[in-house]
């Protein structure tokens, strides 16, 4: 097996257990790359690739753009803010109007669920959702499940607790197919409102208890309260939030066991993590980072690879 | 079907080791400056036997470094072939800055592999030196002006045919054997 089952990444959901392995596997190779003095290979030397990015991004913006360019792919960046879309352009035609300056591959992330699905479906060119609305975000499942790896050598039968903002994360859908492919065991924590209503048809228990839920889980998945998509209250405060469902050293160090802190980032210090936490050595979050380009370097090679007519 | 055809059988592949050896050292002295990169898959058991038994002839002063090259993300060949080569893993822990390289692969065919390889190794520093030591050399098909230093053997062969190195450590047997296809009537 060297070849994926799929021609675009889009989501968790449309690839398989062995595609996620063959990944894994060729990632291992790439974090060699990156660790090196010389960092870069030539294998995309003949392949324009062009980020989309129809949405605010740092970490997955620089680390796409940073894989690319690893890996000798020529790169052309685009945001939707300074762009021709304010003047009314829709998806297609610009993604079609990029394509027509010979591009290969499309990084894309937009705000609405399913752009990337749709786009794969109109244009002539792979892509590979860098996250579409409060979908899917695949190659953030990816790093994370890689990371979980790389810390226990393998996923199977890891107990893996999401926490927080699940209604609008992206991150925590990906991750839930994710680490079940590989045969993990995930439950979601958070309060009510945020966790969606016919969730457990997916497989995972939820739990509202944050004490009952760590003392389970041998890794836990802290993330972000997307304040921009909530268009309510979802609950009374931050600061109530932050005491029911914030990870701080008191409770992490009462726990009587070592369990693993991840977080996709970006981090909001004193609400779902406090800083001592973040900065712990149980926390892997930096880790998850550099895990990241070389993932994004592995989907990037392997999707590229497919033989050209 | 395939017919085949026994190049080396072990006699004959313990004696070939041992004369690349004794040519290596007529070469290398103390191989004080000298480091072994077998390339990855398959010329890394050429690389490791070399090694173990320069060693055996107490030809070294001391361990010599050995590492292994993968060329995969080096290849001419990607978005050209159906499936993307697997990579294997690259193992090298010292810096090749001013050493002499032994560059190490079990067959020399069209060149290309070993054309990856050089530029995969300039990863690792600028060597001074580098030459190439092959145990088959496939000659008269090469597609690149790439020839070896050190050759086990040379066979006249088509491109249709194969030629397969066997390890101990591996298939039980030291042996390299030449493959043919049937011709269809």
């Amino acid at each position: 097996m060297s070849k994926l089952s799929t021609k675009h990444l889009l989501g968790i959901k449309y690839i398989t257990k062995d595609d996620i392995e063959l990944i894994f596997q060729t990632a291992d190779n790439f974090k060699q790359v990156i660790n090196r003095p010389i960092k870069k290979v030539p294998s995309l030397r003949d392949i324009t690739i062009a980020n989309l990015f129809f949405e605010n991004s740092t970490r997955t913006k620089l680390s796409f753009e940073l894989a690319e360019k690893r890996l000798s792919a020529d790169v052309i960046n685009f945001a939707s803010s300074s762009s021709s879309v304010k003047k009314g352009e829709t998806l297609v035609d610009t993604v079609n109007n990029i394509l027509a300056m010979k591009v290969d591959m499309v990084v894309m992330r937009h705000p609405n669920p399913g752009a990337a699905y749709f786009l794969s479906k109109q244009v002539d060119a792979q892509i590979i959702n860098a996250g579409d609305g409060a979908h899917e975000h695949p190659t953030q499942a990816l790093l994370d499940a890689y990371s979980i790896r790389e810390k226990y050598g393998e996923v199977k039968g890891k107990k893996i607790v999401i926490v927080g903002d699940i209604a609008h994360s992206r991150v925590a859908l990906s991750n839930i197919f994710c680490l079940q492919k590989l045969g993990a065991e995930v439950k979601l924590c958070g309060p009510l409102t945020l966790i969606p209503k016919y969730i457990t048809s997916l497989g995972v228990e939820v739990e509202t208890n944050l004490r009952k839920a760590l003392e389970w889980c041998d890794v836990a998945m802290m993330l972000r309260i997307q304040l921009e998509r909530q268009d309510k209250k979802y609950f009374p405060s931050l600061r109530e939030y932050s005491m029911l469902y914030g990870l701080n050293k008191e409770l992490l160090d009462s726990l009587g066991k070592e369990i693993t802190v991840m977080h996709p980032g970006p981090i909001n210090r004193g609400v779902e993590i406090t800083s001592d936490v973040a900065d712990s050595n149980q926390a892997i979050i930096l880790d998850q980072v550099e895990n990241g380009v070389a993932v994004r370097m592995a989907v990037l090679y392997l999707l590229a690879g497919k033989k050209v007519d | 079907m395939e017919q085949h055809r026994v190049i080396l059988n072990p006699t004959q592949f313990q004696l070939v080791i041992r004369r690349l050896c004794f040519e290596l050292i007529e070469n290398y002295d103390d191989f004080s400056n000298a480091v072994i990169l077998g390339l990855q898959p398959r010329g890394k058991y050429l690389a490791n036997r070399i090694a173990l038994e320069l060693h055996k002839m107490k030809a070294v002063v001391s361990p010599i470094q050995i590492g292994y090259l993968d060329v995969t993300f080096y290849r001419d060949d990607f978005r050209r072939r159906e499936e993307p080569i697997v990579p294997g893993k690259t193992e090298i822990d010292f810096i090749i800055e001013n050493k002499k390289v032994i560059l190490i692969d079990d067959v020399l065919f069209t060149g290309r592999t070993i054309r990856a390889g050089l530029d995969a190794m300039l990863a690792y520093g600028r060597p001074e030196k580098v030459e190439l030591l092959t145990l088959i050399d496939r000659r008269y098909s090469r597609d690149l002006p790439i020839q070896p230093d050190y050759v086990g053997k040379k066979i006249d062969s088509i491109i249709s045919q194969r030629v397969q190195v066997k390890w101990k450590e591996t298939d039980n047997k030291d042996e390299v054997i030449l493959y043919t296809p049937k011709l269809k009537n």
